[in-house]
Formats: structure tokens, C-alpha cells, sequence
């Protein structure tokens, strides 16, 4: 193995790039194009599926058989994503989705994953301790309803439809979107009609 | 040739190819030599233990495993699950 | 437990050294040099340079020591010049004398 590997980062990628834009491979503007493109993506998209999969029940019945197509008709950009897969949440069930060996997380629809999500302590906890990581983040799911983790490890990637909350009948599309966080969409936390901004 | 359907009970190949020499593997290790059943079928992809290695990767089919959490852990509590995907070349039916 | 012993220092899922360590929930913001490396890691898959098979790979080879000690991007650079090298896409005396000016 290489001593350059044990560079500092900063200066490994500067020499990478440099080479790679040297030999006609990728280029500055290529990087930066899909830097930005790349920042386009956030909870919000998801939020908006969320949202529309609460009041259009077509939709949702797209969005848990084909979450890729489902965000397409959103208007997000799939095209090479991995496949989306979506689940759901319902009163006997809760999920909470983990990448154990990494760090898979829904990029093309929710965005930069948090660091929480990449950290050790997530991804250790959450197969082995479920509702201790949930009561990190004041989240407690009633004993009876079985909490199921999903650990990304292969090639899907998959988030989580939670329950509409109570409280919300008559909210626009917009206003249910607005309380979906992407912990929700992870199952760290559920959606609350007190979140209504 | 697997053909493995959904409620079939299956075992996690206790085998360990890291130990071998270099690998990747995305059978975590927790669920190796352990008893789940079968969700559904995902699809099928290469192979990413080749693709890994930039070699030619035959597809392979995957599928969505359940593990009782008590199956899996000494303090693993009853009721909850984990849900893995999984490769069919990992998976014994019983 | 029987894994433990034989578990990847990557495959974290119950690792009992992380078990009891509380998640740090605060908004951790990228930096430019994320960034970049996350679009540099897309546009090599794009075009058929390396897969994130062969990232995730790079990555777990680096020593448990090491991959603990990196930052997330930090891991995915070293993994990056890792996988160009080992595949002669970039060679030493290239990304060394890049990296001396």
C-alpha cells in the first residue's frame, strides 16, 4: 500500500485532482457542476413525497411498490440512483433505517446524509438497541408495536413513509410537508401536528 | 439455483471469506450462522464482492431477510426484528 | 458472541466498543472539501472509473485505527487515491509530483 495514502486530505485530493483534469478525465467545471447539483437535493424532496403519499392514495400505493418512480414524477433526478425503497410505517410496525458496514442513506431524494447517521454510535446501535437510539432523540415507540431495522446492505437504498399524524385532516400539501424532517423519513422521530411551523 | 419465496426459513452461511484474504462482504457479521426467514425477493445485481475487485460480476439475486432480535443478540428483545438484504449464494433454505 | 471475534473492524452493527457511546446529534455542516470529494466519487462512477463497490472496498481496508481517526471524506479520499493507483488510472510519480506544487 501506497505511503502517499497516509497524506492529509486536503493535499491528496488537490493531487488528485490536478492529475485527473491534467490526463482530460474530469475536469473543474465537471466537479463543480456536480457539486452543485448534488447540493440541489434535500429532506424537503422527500418531505413532498411524504406529503402527497398522505393525501393521494394512488400515490402512495406507487410510492411503496416503486419508490424510484414515484420520486421521478416528483421531478427528482434518478436516473443511476440505486433503487428506492420505501417503508412503511403502520400501527403494529415501526422502522428505522441504518446503513451498519457504512453509510447508505436515500441521497438522490433526501440529500446529504447527517452526520449522525455515518457515525459509529448510530450504526452500531441500531440493530442491537433500537429504542434506546430512538429515546436519543426523545422518540418512544409503544411496546406493542414492533420496531423493525432495516440495515441498507446492498443495493437499495430505503427511507421511511411514517404515519400521518393526527391532528392534520384539511392541511395543504404544503403544510404536511413542512412538518416531515428528515429524521422522520429515517425513524430516528415521528411527525407531530405540533411541529406546524 | 435458489429460488427462495417469501416465509421460507432460511440460515445465514456461517463463513467468514475475510479471514481468507482480502474481501467484501456485505453479509454483516451479525447475521452470520443465524436463522431468518425470507421477506421478498429484490431483484438481481452483480455481484458487489467481484464488482469490489473490478472484476467481472455475475448478478445475483437478493433478497430482504428478517431476523427476530433475540435471534441475533443475548439481550435482543422479543417482538422486534432487523431486516437485511441479502445475496442468494449466503442463504441455506431449512 | 462468536462474531465479535471475527467481525471487519467496518461492520459495526452491535460493536460492543460503540454500544454505550451516546450519538452526537448536532448538525455537523460540509465543508468545501467534502463536498468536492462526494461530486469527485459521483463523476468516477458516472464515467466508469471506479464503482462504490471498489470505495467501500478502499475504505475497509484502511486500519481500524485510521478509519476510526479520519473523517468520513477524509476516508473517501484516501480510498479514492487507493483505488486510482492500485488501477493505474493515476500513478505514484504522477499524484506525487501534483502534490508538490
Amino acid at each position: 500500500m501506497s505511503a502517499l495514502l497516509e497524506e492529509d486530505g486536503e493535499r491528496l485530493l488537490a493531487g488528485l485532482r490536478a492529475v485527473l483534469a491534467a490526463k482530460g478525465l474530469i475536469s473543474e467545471a465537471e466537479i463543480a457542476a456536480r457539486r452543485a447539483a448534488t447540493d440541489t437535493a434535500a429532506p424537503a424532496q422527500g418531505a413532498r413525497m411524504i406529503a402527497r403519499a398522505w393525501t393521494d392514495p394512488e400515490y402512495r400505493a406507487l410510492l411503496l411498490r416503486d419508490g424510484t418512480a414515484a420520486a421521478e414524477i416528483m421531478g427528482i433526478p434518478m436516473l443511476g440512483a440505486p433503487p428506492l425503497g420505501v417503508a412503511e410505517n403502520t400501527p403494529e410496525v415501526h422502522n428505522l433505517i441504518v446503513c451498519t458496514l457504512c453509510s447508505c442513506y436515500p441521497r438522490a431524494v433526501l440529500g446529504y446524509p447527517p452526520f449522525w447517521y455515518k457515525s459509529a454510535a448510530y450504526r452500531a446501535r441500531a440493530v442491537r438497541d433500537p429504542r434506546g437510539l430512538l429515546a436519543e432523540w426523545g422518540t418512544e415507540i409503544p411496546a406493542q408495536v414492533r420496531i423493525r431495522v432495516v440495515d441498507s446492505t446492498a443495493d437499495y437504498r430505503w427511507m421511511v413513509l411514517p404515519m400521518r399524524p393526527v391532528g392534520t385532516d384539511g392541511w395543504s400539501a404544503a403544510e404536511l410537508a413542512a412538518i416531515v424532517r428528515d429524521s422522520d423519513m429515517i425513524g430516528v422521530t415521528v411527525p407531530g401536528a405540533a411541529s406546524r411551523p | 439455483m435458489s429460488g427462495l419465496c417469501p416465509g421460507q426459513r432460511v440460515r445465514v452461511r456461517d463463513d467468514w471469506p475475510e479471514l481468507r484474504g482480502p474481501a467484501h462482504i456485505r453479509t454483516p457479521h451479525y447475521v452470520r450462522g443465524r436463522q431468518g426467514r425470507i421477506v421478498r425477493y429484490l431483484g438481481s445485481f452483480p455481484n458487489p464482492e467481484d464488482l469490489a475487485f473490478a472484476r467481472p460480476a455475475p448478478q445475483r439475486a437478493l433478497y430482504h431477510v428478517a431476523f427476530d432480535e433475540p435471534a441475533l443478540w443475548p439481550e435482543g428483545r422479543g417482538g422486534d426484528e432487523v431486516l437485511v438484504e441479502l445475496y442468494e449464494h449466503w442463504l441455506e433454505p431449512l | 458472541m462468536e462474531t465479535e471475534r471475527k467481525r471487519a473492524h467496518h461492520d459495526l452493527g452491535g460493536a460492543p466498543r460503540f454500544m454505550c457511546e451516546p450519538v452526537d446529534k448536532a448538525p455537523h455542516a460540509l465543508t468545501g472539501f467534502d463536498r468536492d470529494v462526494d461530486a469527485l466519487r459521483q463523476l468516477l462512477g458516472r464515467k466508469g472509473i471506479m464503482t462504490v463497490d471498489e470505495l467501500r472496498r478502499g475504505i475497509e481496508a484502511i486500519p481500524e485505527a485510521q478509519y476510526h481517526a479520519l473523517s468520513y471524506y477524509r476516508r473517501w479520499v484516501r480510498s479514492i487515491a487507493d483505488n486510482l493507483l492500485r488501477k493505474g488510472i493515476v500513478t505514484e510519480a504522477e499524484l506525487r509530483a501534483a502534490m508538490r506544487r
